[in-house]
């Protein structure tokens, strides 16, 4: 065995293990940390692979980015976890085989047929002085332009919309739009309401009124 | 590597997305509530855009960009069609928008970059980059629906759009995934040399069913058209224009790119599915249309049928029937244009009229106009001399040709049930009595280009060949 191998299966343990854990830890920010667990494992297996900058960039953008973001959300939240995991128990072995049929099926295609390693050649070990991220760079900037560019001017829609969607001017400006007091009428600020006339008959009406009306004049 | 760049053939691409940055800018230092120079600055753009697009008209085929990127006779033509209709939905918008409270600079930086995505689509020679464009093109046109922020049905309509939008991408791409994996490629012309040389197995037909699908989705074919009706019923009737219309044409270029330049040699593998879609779309949108009370649903489930017609020119297969399609799309457009123009028409300040029976009275009151509208709902039944009925006689003809005999009489029958409901609306108009006079718009532009808009409808068809010479150009270049 050699240490690659030794590595690989510790990690990939060591992945299995975080992974059930995200789903069975009762703490909800034990679990988010456990993903953390995962995502680093998967790094390191991805390390493996000679994919330096896919590993690193799964460092800094999930772990250093989403998971944070997701433990906020967490912490800011107050959702109980416990009453999400009712039934558990019960729906265990649906899971338990609705997970091992797509485990052998995923095995199946891993191994067999058009995706099996057979029609794939083993990929030679690069050296010491290849570096992903300049592959990465090259291919992106040469072969792929068009498409690189077309994902910046996607990410510019996306903040245009955002801002068109979201934004509704400064709020507690104290600017007057005057068209829109020129357009005020009665027609829109006043309703009258007809109400049908009721007195309301009180032991004293008949003398209060001529004195209200002595008031007024 | 670099003799690949060559900036020439995305000239178009870049002019836009400069002009797009500058309007940008501009937009965000004016204070004219009527947003008078954005408007300006658009359609300035979209006409250099067609001017110089004309330009390129008859050029040889160009690849580039690492075979990502293609410039022939089938890209200009589509172009000039996005910017032509692009052009005349922005016009008919600004009256629309202004009393509504949508007059803002978004509105037209949003359709500008739709544009910019589907002449990526139009444009593209890999599956990557026809995905690119498509996310661009549906991206601003959520948002484009989502713009009325304060009316809960096109809020509804455009979570509706995005979902279901969404879904239809992933189909499109799960179904890339696994032509990808199968063929280790995704440039266009590699996966047809890879189908040329082996067959398609079932991994591939297995992606190109999903690629179908997507396809049918984003078109809006039955059995996938359940979004179509409720969206175009609730976005602002200017987007609906814009969104029934225009993207059509740079779909019919994504069908184009993926279904026949690249699994042209499997063509017996979806040619089936699309002809099921196409004679499902016809008897359903038919048929459902009929019972609309609601103009813009009725309009919504005539562009079903019309999609129905139009793909069945998709199913036959050869360049002629490809042409006829692209002839059936591009007229489709200017007419579905035309028919919610009117109903931007007869929009008054706080009102949509959007029911058939509000059209009571036009006839006698507002006749010109009662009879434009009599033009587009008689073009869009196909009947001749106008410009409706040649892409369909040209659709059927191929059909007939191509042995598909049962298909054509079925079609045909329904096409001829499809005339109830059109002139449905002109029996509206013209002979049920009506003491009102029905509101419409006063903008003198809407009206100057709404009548124009609907005269071309009577002279293309009066010469048809003016149109459909550039759709045979484009596919006698492909060879």
């Amino acid at each position: 065995m050699t240490f690659q191998l030794i590595v690989f299966y510790s990690f990939a343990a060591w992945l299995i293990f975080s992974a059930l854990m995200v789903i069975t830890s009762k703490n909800s920010v034990k679990a988010a940390l456990f993903l953390v667990l995962t995502f680093a494992s998967a790094a390191a297996i991805w390390l493996l692979l000679e994919a330096e900058f896919l590993a690193l960039s799964l460092i800094v953008v999930y772990v250093g980015a989403v998971m944070v973001l997701l433990l906020f959300v967490v912490m800011m939240l107050d959702i109980d976890y416990a009453a999400l995991r009712q039934g558990f128990v019960n729906k265990l072995p649906i899971a338990i085989v609705t997970s091992l049929a797509f485990f052998g099926l995923l095995y199946y295609f891993i191994t067999h047929g058009e995706f099996g390693p057979q029609n794939y050649a083993n990929p030679a070990p690069k050296g010491a002085d290849y570096s992903n991220i300049k592959e990465l760079g090259r291919i992106l900037y040469t072969d792929y332009f068009i498409a690189f560019e077309t994902a910046a001017v996607i990410l510019l829609v996306a903040i245009i919309a955002a801002i068109a969607l979201t934004f509704r001017g400064r709020k507690h400006r104290k600017a007057q739009v005057i068209s829109k007091q020129l357009e005020a009428n009665k027609k829109n600020r006043l309703k009258i309401v007809s109400m049908e006339a009721s007195i309301e008959e009180t032991e004293n009406s008949g003398e209060q009124e001529p004195s209200t009306a002595e008031e007024k004049s | 590597m670099t003799s690949s760049v060559n900036f020439s053939i995305i000239s178009a691409e870049i002019f836009l997305l400069v002009a797009l940055c500058v309007i940008m800018i501009v937009d965000l230092f004016q204070r004219d509530k009527e947003r008078k120079l954005t408007f300006l600055l658009t359609q300035l753009s979209l006409v250099s855009l067609f001017v110089m697009g004309a330009q390129d008209l008859g050029l040889e085929r160009q690849v580039g960009y690492s075979e990502h990127w293609i410039k022939d006779q089938f890209s200009t033509v589509l172009k000039l069609a996005i910017y032509l209709g692009t052009f005349v939905a922005l016009l008919y918008a600004r009256p629309f928008i202004r009393e509504r409270n949508l007059m803002r600079g978004e509105y037209y930086l949003l359709t500008l970059f739709s544009v910019l995505g589907m002449m990526i689509m139009v444009s593209a020679n890999s599956l990557l980059v026809v995905y690119l464009g498509l996310e661009l093109l549906s991206l601003s046109l959520y948002a484009l629906v989502a713009l009325q922020r304060d009316s809960n049905i096109a809020s509804e309509s455009a979570v509706k759009y995005f979902v279901m939008g969404g879904l239809a991408s992933g189909f499109l791409l799960y179904g890339i995934s696994l032509v990808y994996g199968m063929t280790g490629t995704i440039i266009i012309s590699e996966i047809a040399s890879y189908l040329s040389a082996n067959q398609a197995n079932l991994m591939i037909q297995f992606g190109l069913v999903f690629i179908v699908v997507g396809i049918a989705f984003k078109f809006g074919a039955a059995p996938f058209h359940m979004w179509l009706p409720d969206i175009y019923h609730g976005s602002p009737s200017s987007i609906t224009a814009y969104i029934s219309s225009v993207p059509k044409i740079a779909a019919f270029g994504m069908a184009f790119r993926i279904l026949e330049s690249s699994f042209g040699e499997a063509d017996i593998h979806w040619t089936p599915m699309i002809m099921i879609c196409a004679m499902l779309s016809i008897v359903l949108g038919n048929i459902v249309a009929l019972v609309q009370t609601n103009l813009k649903r009725m309009l919504s489930y005539s562009a079903i049928a019309h999609i129905g017609y139009f793909l069945l020119g998709l199913s036959i297969g050869n360049d002629e029937a490809y042409s006829a399609s692209m002839f059936y799309i591009i007229v489709y457009a200017l007419m579905t244009i035309a028919g919610f123009g009117i109903i931007i028409f007869m929009s008054s300040e706080n009102k949509d009229y959007q029911q058939i029976s509000d059209l009571r009275g036009m006839g006698r009151f507002h006749p010109w106009y009662a009879l434009m509208f009599t033009l587009i709902m008689v073009s869009m039944a196909g009947i001749p001399p106008f410009i409706g009925f040649w892409p369909k006689l040209e659709i059927f003809r191929l059909l007939i040709a191509d042995g598909q005999v049962l298909a054509a009489v079925v079609a045909i029958a329904f096409s001829v049930i499809g005339l109830v409901y059109y002139l449905k609306v002109v029996k509206e108009m013209f002979f049920v009595d009506c003491e009102d006079s029905p509101k419409v718009s006063n903008s003198r532009s809407l009206k100057i280009a709404l009548s124009i808009n609907c005269m071309l409808l009577l002279v293309f068809g009066l010469m048809p060949d003016s149109i459909y010479q550039y759709c045979i150009s484009a596919f006698a270049s492909l060879n």
